[in-house]
C-alpha cells in the first residue's frame, strides 16, 4: 500500500469536514435570522460539493489505492492518530454526500420550526458523514459513526411525523447496541495488535499486520458486523429503517437513505473485511444468505405497502440486499457494481423522497388510497416521479441498471446460484414499483384539490439528480474509473 | 460507409423529445405534434431505405458503427454500436416503414384526444426503442431497447391511465415481460461466462457468431451449454413474443390506442424474440433440443391462442388472439431451422396484421363516432354491434379482406408464400418434426375459420348497430385510409420476394433467400440444417395447405353467412366447451391462483407476521422490560427524552475512555 505524503500538500479531506462544521456553528450564532441560515447552509453545502468535485475531477486519478492521504499525530498517548484517507470508493461517497447534502438543504428550504438548529444539525450530520467516509483510524471512525448519530436523532424526533418519538428512539437503540459491539472490538483490537507488536495504534492500516488467532478474528469480526449490519440494514435488523424513514422529514429521509445507510456497507468494505480477511471468507456466503432474504423479504413487503413512503424504505432495504450480494461474490465485477449501485441507490431513491415530500406538501397524504392520477394534474412532478421509479425498477439506460447488471454478472460467476434467485428478486422490483406509479400517478385525479406543478426551487433539486440518473445510465464510466485500483486492492489483500 | 447508422435511432429520439417537451405548452397544435411524430419516423425510413439499398449493393454484409463507450469494468466491455446486416437491415424497414403508416394513421386516429402529443412522443420513443433492439450489435443495447420497447408498450397501454383497466393490463405486460427478462439476462450471463471461460470475452454479436463453435462440447447442470442459455434467451423471447406459457398479456394489452395494437403488439415489438433468435441463430442450430422445444412451444400456442380466437366476440381481441398464434407460426419456423421463413413470415405478418389491426381501428373510430353521436354508450369493438359495414365503409372492408385473405394463405397474396415455406419445413427439414406439421395445419384451418368469422360479423349481413346510430356510420378519412391501401397493397404482393423454388416458373428465385443468406447460412450448413424433399411432395403439400385454407373459409362462410343460426345451434349444444373457450381456458385465474395471490400472501407474511409480529414485538418487549427496570430507577428520570440520548453517548464516551486507560 503505497502512501502519497511525500509533499505537505492542502489538507482538503479536512476541509471537507471542517466547512459543514462551521457552516453548523454559524447557523447557531445566527438563530435569530432563519434567512441568514437558509442562505449560510446553502453556501456551505455548495462549497463543499465545490471540494469535492475539484477532488473528484483533479485528484481522481492515481496510482495505487490511496488519491490522498493526511496523517497528523492526535492522542498520542493511546497512538490514536488523526488519519484521513481517500481512496476512489471514499471519493465517491463523498461526492455523493455533498451532492445529496445540497439537495437536502433545498428540500428544506421551508421548514419553520427552528430553522437555525435544523440547518445546524443538518450540517453536523454531513461533517459526521465525511468523517466516516475518510477517516482511517478506529477512534476516529468511531468518533464520526457517533457524530452521525446525534444528528439524525434530533432530526427525527423534533421534526419528525406523528411517531417520531418513538421511531427515533428505535433508531438510536439499534444503532447503539450495534456501535457499542463495535467499540468494544475496537479496543480489542487495539489491545492485542499492541501487546504483540509494543505499537500502540487505531490507524487501520498498522492493525492490518495484526496476528490474530481463529477465535480472536471470529469474535472480532462479529464485533464489528454488529454494528454494520444494524446500520446496512440487513434482515432480521431492518424495522428500525422503516419506522425512521417514514417518520423522518423530508431532508433527513434524504440523508438516511441517500448516505447513512451507506455507511454500514461502507464499513464492511473499508473495515471489517480487510481487517479480518480469514473470518470475512468464512462469513461470506452467511452474508449472502442475509442480503438475498433482505432482498425478497423487503420487496414481498413493499408490495403491501400504503404509505408510500415506507414503501420506498422497504424498496431501499431490497436495493441494498443487492449490493451485499456482490460483496459477497467477492468478484471484481461485483464489487463494482455494488458500489456503483450504491450511489445510483441514492440518488434514485433520494429523487423518489424528494417528490414524495413535494406530492405530500400538495396534497396532505402519502397514502396511495388517497392518491392518484397526479400525471394528469402536475405532469411534469408526474414525470420525473416516473423517471426515477423506473430507474429504481431497474430499467436500463438508467441509472440502477449499470450496477445491477455488474452485480448480477460478477455474483454469476462465482456463485450461480446466488445470481439466479437474485435475478428472480428483481421481478419483483417491478411489481411493487409499478404498483407504486399506478397508485400515484394513474387512476382518476381527485377533483377537490389542485395539485400545483413544480416550482423553480423544486426543479433546481430535481434536474440535476434525473441529470444524473439518465448520466450514470447511459456513461457510468466517469464514476466507475476512480474506483478500479481501490477495488483491485482490496480484494487481493482481502482474501488470500 | 455507415458510420451514419446512429441517425436511424436518433430521428425517432428527437422526435418524441421535442413533442414531450414541448407539446403541452409550446407546440399545442395538433397538426404540428403530427407533423413532427411522422415527418421524423419518415426521416428515418429513408436513411434505412438508404442504408438497405447500399447494403445491397454492398459484397461485405455485416457493418458496425459503435459510437461511445458504455462500460467497461474488468472483464466486461460495452459499447453503443449498431450492427447492420441483411436481418437488421430488414427489420429497419419493416419498423420504420410500417411505423410511418400508423404514425399517419394515428393523426387521423387520435385527432381531439387530450393527450395527443402524449401519445405521439411515446410511439417515437417506442420506434427509438425498436431499432436499438433491432440495430444494437451486442446483447446489452439490445437490451436496452427490449425493455424499452416494453416500456413504451407499458405507457400506451396505460394511455388511458384514468381507467383502473388500462393500468392494470400495463402492469401485467410488464411485470411479465420482467419473467421473459429473467431468462434473457440469465442466458446472457451464461452466454458471457462460458464464451470467457474459452478467453473470448464478448456480448458483441458478431464475435458470439464467429466463437459460437468453441461452445460445442461445453457441459453445464448436465446439459450442454448452449441449450442452457438458448432456453434462457427463449424464456425472454416468450415473454415478450406472448407465446405460452407467457402470453396472456397481450390480449389484455389491447385497453390501448388500436394504432398500438398496430404498431407494437402485432408488427413489430411482439417479432423481438423471433427476431432475437434470429440473431442468434447460431446458438439455436447448435442445439437441436433447444429447437426442438422452441417449434413445439411454437406450435402449442399457435394452436391454443386459435382456440381462444374461435370464441371471441371484440374484434380487437380476435385479432390480438390470432397474433399470438401467428408468432407461434413463426417460433415454429425458427425452431425447425427455416430462419429465413420465420423472418418472411414476420415480414408478411407486419403487413397484414397492422393492416387488420387499423381496419378494426378504422371501424371502432367510426362506430366510436356514430354511437357517441346517438348518444348510446353500446360497446365500438363488439361484433355483435357491427355487420353489414361493407356498404358504409368500402375501402376498411376491401383492404381487411384483402388481409383475411393473406393471413388465410390463399395462393399469391403474402401470407401464402410465408405460410407455407414454415409448413413444408416443418415438414421435411432436417429438424423438422411430422406431428408439429399436423398442429400447424389444424392451426392454420383454424386461422382462416376465426378470420372470415371476424370479417363476416363485421361486414356482412344485417347491420346489428343500435337503430339511433345505424346511419351515422361512415368511412374514415384518408389519413386513417391511405395507409389501410398501402399496407393492403404489400399484404398482396409482399410474398413476391420469397417464391419457393418448386413453383418458381419465371426463375425469379427466392430473392428473400439469397438476401438473407449471409445470416443463416452459415449456421444450417454447419450444423446441417436443410429441408429436402421433391418439387412434386412440395407441390402436393402446397395445394392441401390451400385447401385447408378453403375448407376454414368455408366453414366460416356456412356458419355465419349460409345459416347464422349455427354458431348459437353449436354453443347450445356444447355449453361447457363454449365456456372454456370463451374464458380463455382460464389461463389468467389458473395463473393468479398460483402465482399471483400466493405472493402477495407471502408479501402480506413477510411485513405483518414477520416484520410487525415477530422483530417488533421482540424489541417492543426488551424496551417494555428495560422501561420497567427504569421505573425502579424513576429519580434519574428527568423527563425530557432527548436527555436519555445525550447520556447514552456520554456513557458510550466514558466507557471508551476507561477502557483505554485500563
Amino acid at each position: 500500500m503505497t502512501v502519497l505524503t511525500s509533499l505537505p500538500q492542502f489538507p482538503w479531506l479536512s476541509l471537507l469536514i471542517v466547512l459543514p462544521l462551521v457552516g453548523a456553528l454559524l447557523c447557531l450564532m445566527h438563530s435569530k435570522r432563519p434567512a441568514d441560515c437558509r442562505a449560510l447552509s446553502l453556501a456551505t453545502s455548495l462549497a463543499v460539493f465545490g471540494v469535492a468535485l475539484y477532488l473528484f475531477i483533479c485528484h481522481g486519478q492515481g496510482e495505487g489505492r490511496w488519491l490522498l492521504y493526511e496523517d497528523v499525530s492526535w492522542i498520542e498517548r493511546f497512538g490514536a492518530r488523526y488519519v484521513l484517507a481517500m481512496d476512489g470508493i471514499a471519493l465517491l461517497m463523498v461526492l455523493l454526500t455533498s451532492f445529496m447534502q445540497v439537495s437536502a438543504v433545498l428540500l428544506a428550504w421551508r421548514v419553520e420550526r427552528h430553522v437555525s438548529s435544523f440547518f445546524a444539525l443538518l450540517l453536523l450530520l454531513e461533517a459526521g458523514l465525511m468523517g466516516i467516509f475518510l477517516a482511517y483510524d478506529l477512534v476516529l471512525f468511531y468518533l464520526f459513526w457517533e457524530v452521525a448519530l446525534i444528528p439524525m436523532f434530533f432530526l427525527i424526533s423534533v421534526w419528525g411525523g406523528a411517531n417520531r418519538r418513538q421511531a427515533a428512539l428505535k433508531f438510536f437503540l439499534y444503532t447503539l447496541v450495534g456501535s457499542f459491539f463495535m467499540l468494544i472490538a475496537i479496543i480489542a483490537l487495539y489491545q492485542i495488535h499492541g501487546a504483540q507488536s509494543g505499537v500502540y495504534s487505531f490507524v487501520i492500516g498498522d492493525l492490518l499486520q495484526t496476528q490474530l488467532t481463529a477465535a480472536q478474528e471470529g469474535w472480532l469480526f462479529a464485533g464489528f458486523m454488529a454494528a454494520f449490519i444494524v446500520k446496512s440494514p440487513l434482515v432480521p435488523f431492518h424495522t428500525w429503517l422503516t419506522d425512521a424513514l417514514t417518520e423522518s422529514p423530508a431532508a433527513g429521509s434524504l440523508d438516511l437513505t441517500g448516505l447513512l445507510l451507506k455507511t454500514g456497507i461502507y464499513g464492511l468494505i473499508r473495515v471489517a473485511f480487510p481487517l479480518f480477511p480469514n473470518a470475512t471468507e468464512n462469513f461470506l456466503p452467511i452474508l449472502a444468505i442475509l442480503a438475498l432474504i433482505g432482498l425478497f423479504h423487503a420487496a414481498w413487503s413493499a408490495y403491501h405497502q400504503d404509505d408510500i413512503k415506507r414503501l420506498l424504505a422497504y424498496s431501499s432495504i431490497s436495493h441494498l440486499g443487492l449490493v451485499v450480494l456482490g460483496l459477497a461474490a467477492w468478484q471484481f465485477t461485483a464489487w463494482e457494481g455494488s458500489i456503483l449501485l450504491m450511489v445510483s441507490h441514492g440518488i434514485t431513491t433520494g429523487g423518489l423522497f424528494v417528490l414524495v415530500a413535494l406530492i405530500q406538501e400538495r396534497t396532505g397524504t402519502r397514502s396511495m388510497k388517497e392518491l392518484g392520477g397526479l400525471w394528469g394534474q402536475a405532469p411534469c412532478l408526474g414525470f420525473l416521479f416516473l423517471l426515477f421509479s423506473l430507474a429504481s425498477l431497474g430499467l436500463p439506460g438508467l441509472a440502477n441498471f449499470s450496477g445491477e447488471i455488474l452485480v448480477l454478472l460478477g455474483t454469476f460467476q462465482q456463485h450461480p446460484l446466488w445470481a439466479v434467485i437474485a435475478l428472480l428478486g428483481v421481478v419483483f422490483a417491478a411489481a411493487y414499483i409499478l404498483r407504486l406509479v399506478q397508485g400515484v400517478l394513474w387512476g382518476p385525479a381527485y377533483k377537490e384539490r389542485s395539485v400545483p406543478d413544480l416550482t423553480l426551487r423544486e426543479w433546481i433539486i430535481l434536474l440535476p439528480m434525473a441529470i444524473l440518473v439518465v448520466w450514470m445510465g447511459v456513461y457510468p464510466e466517469p464514476f466507475l474509473a476512480p474506483m478500479h485500483g481501490a477495488v483491485e486492492t482490496l480484494l487481493a489483500g482481502g482474501l488470500p | 460507409m455507415y458510420d451514419k447508422l446512429w441517425l436511424i435511432p436518433f430521428f425517432p429520439l428527437l422526435g418524441a423529445i421535442i413533442n414531450g417537451l414541448l407539446g403541452k405548452r409550446f407546440i399545442k397544435n395538433e397538426k404540428v405534434i403530427g407533423a413532427i411524430g411522422t415527418g421524423m419516423l419518415f426521416l428515418s425510413f429513408l436513411v434505412s431505405c438508404k442504408y438497405f439499398i447500399q447494403l445491397l449493393g454492398d459484397s461485405v454484409k455485416s457493418h458496425q458503427n459503435v459510437i461511445a463507450s458504455w462500460m467497461s469494468v474488468g472483464k466486461l466491455q460495452v459499447d453503443w454500436g449498431f450492427l447492420l446486416d441483411p436481418l437488421s437491415a430488414l427489420m429497419i424497414m419493416v419498423v420504420t416503414g410500417v411505423g410511418t403508416l400508423i404514425h399517419l394513421y394515428s393523426i387521423g386516429y387520435m385527432h381531439g384526444e387530450e393527450g395527443f402529443y402524449r401519445y405521439f412522443s411515446y410511439l417515437n420513443l417506442f420506434v427509438f426503442s425498436m431499432l436499438m433492439l433491432v440495430l444494437g450489435n451486442n446483447a446489452l443495447v439490445m437490451f436496452v431497447g427490449w425493455e424499452g420497447v416494453g416500456l413504451c408498450s407499458y405507457l400506451l397501454i396505460g394511455y388511458y391511465f384514468e381507467k383502473k383497466s388500462a393500468g392494470d393490463a400495463a402492469k401485467k405486460a410488464f411485470v411479465m415481460n420482467r419473467v421473459g427478462d429473467f431468462g434473457f439476462l440469465l442466458g446472457l450471463f451464461t452466454l458471457f461466462w462460458a464464451l470467457g471461460s474459452h478467453g473470448v470475452w464478448t456480448i458483441n454479436f458478431v464475435e458470439i457468431t464467429e466463437n459460437a463453435h468453441l461452445l460445442s462440447g461445453d457441459m453445464i447442470l448436465g446439459a450442454s451449454v448452449t441449450t442452457v442459455a438458448t432456453l434462457c434467451f427463449f424464456l425472454g423471447a416468450t415473454g415478450k413474443s406472448a407465446q405460452l406459457p407467457l402470453f396472456t398479456w397481450l390480449p389484455d394489452a389491447m385497453e390501448g390506442p388500436t394504432p398500438v395494437s398496430a404498431l407494437i403488439h402485432a408488427a413489430t415489438m411482439v417479432t423481438a424474440g423471433v427476431y432475437m433468435i434470429g440473431r442468434m441463430n447460431i446458438l439455436f442450430a447448435m442445439s437441436p433440443t433447444t429447437m426442438f422445444v422452441v417449434a413445439l412451444v411454437g406450435a402449442l400456442t399457435a394452436i391454443f391462442a386459435a382456440t381462444i380466437g374461435f370464441a371471441q366476440n371484440d374484434i380487437k381481441r380476435v385479432l390480438a388472439y390470432s397474433t399470438v398464434s401467428q408468432l407461434g407460426f413463426m417460433f415454429v419456423a425458427m425452431g425447425v431451422g427455416a430462419f429465413t421463413a420465420g423472418i418472411f413470415h414476420l415480414m408478411t405478418h407486419a403487413f397484414f396484421k397492422a393492416c387488420l389491426f387499423l381496419g378494426s381501428g378504422s371501424v371502432i373510430h367510426a362506430m366510436h363516432h356514430a354511437l357517441h353521436h346517438a348518444h348510446l354508450d353500446d360497446d365500438a369493438q363488439d361484433m355483435r354491434n357491427m355487420g353489414g359495414l361493407r356498404k358504409k365503409m368500402p375501402i376498411t372492408w376491401a383492404t381487411f379482406g384483402i388481409s383475411c385473405l393473406a393471413i388465410s394463405g390463399l395462393p399469391f397474396f403474402s401470407g401464402f408464400f410465408s405460410k407455407d415455406e414454415i409448413l413444408w419445413w416443418a415438414f421435411a427439414s432436417t429438424r423438422g418434426n411430422k406431428v408439429i406439421w399436423v398442429i400447424v395445419v389444424v392451426a392454420a384451418f383454424m386461422t382462416a375459420f376465426y378470420m372470415f368469422r371476424c370479417l363476416y360479423m363485421t361486414f356482412y349481413g344485417e347491420q346489428k348497430t343500435n337503430p339511433k346510430a345505424k346511419d351515422h356510420v361512415h368511412e374514415s378519412p384518408w389519413v386513417i385510409t391511405l395507409p389501410l391501401v398501402v399496407l393492403a397493397g404489400l399484404a398482396t404482393v409482399g410474398g413476391l420476394i420469397g417464391i419457393p423454388h418448386a413453383i418458381d416458373i419465371a426463375h425469379v428465385g427466392n430473392k428473400l433467400n439469397a438476401f438473407l443468406a449471409p445470416v443463416f447460412h452459415h449456421s444450417q450448413e454447419l450444423y446441417k440444417i436443410e429441408a429436402h424433399g421433391s418439387a412434386s411432395t412440395e407441390i402436393i403439400l402446397m395445394v392441401f395447405s390451400v385447401a385447408i385454407a378453403l375448407a376454414g373459409i368455408g366453414f366460416a362462410t356456412v356458419m355465419y353467412m349460409k345459416d347464422p343460426s349455427l354458431p348459437g345451434k353449436f354453443t347450445a349444444k356444447f355449453p361447457t366447451l363454449h365456456r372454456v373457450v370463451f374464458n380463455k381456458w382460464y389461463v389468467d385465474e389458473i395463473y393468479d391462483t398460483l402465482f399471483v395471490n400466493s405472493t402477495k400472501k407471502l408479501g402480506i407474511f413477510c411485513w405483518k407476521g414477520f416484520d410487525v409480529k415477530v422483530v417488533d414485538g421482540i424489541v417492543n418487549g426488551i424496551a417494555k422490560l428495560v422501561g420497567a427496570l427504569s421505573s425502579v430507577l424513576r429519580y434519574t428520570q428527568s423527563g425530557l427524552f432527548t436527555n436519555y440520548a445525550l447520556t447514552m453517548v456520554l456513557g458510550t464516551v466514558v466507557m471508551l475512555a476507561i477502557f483505554i486507560l485500563n
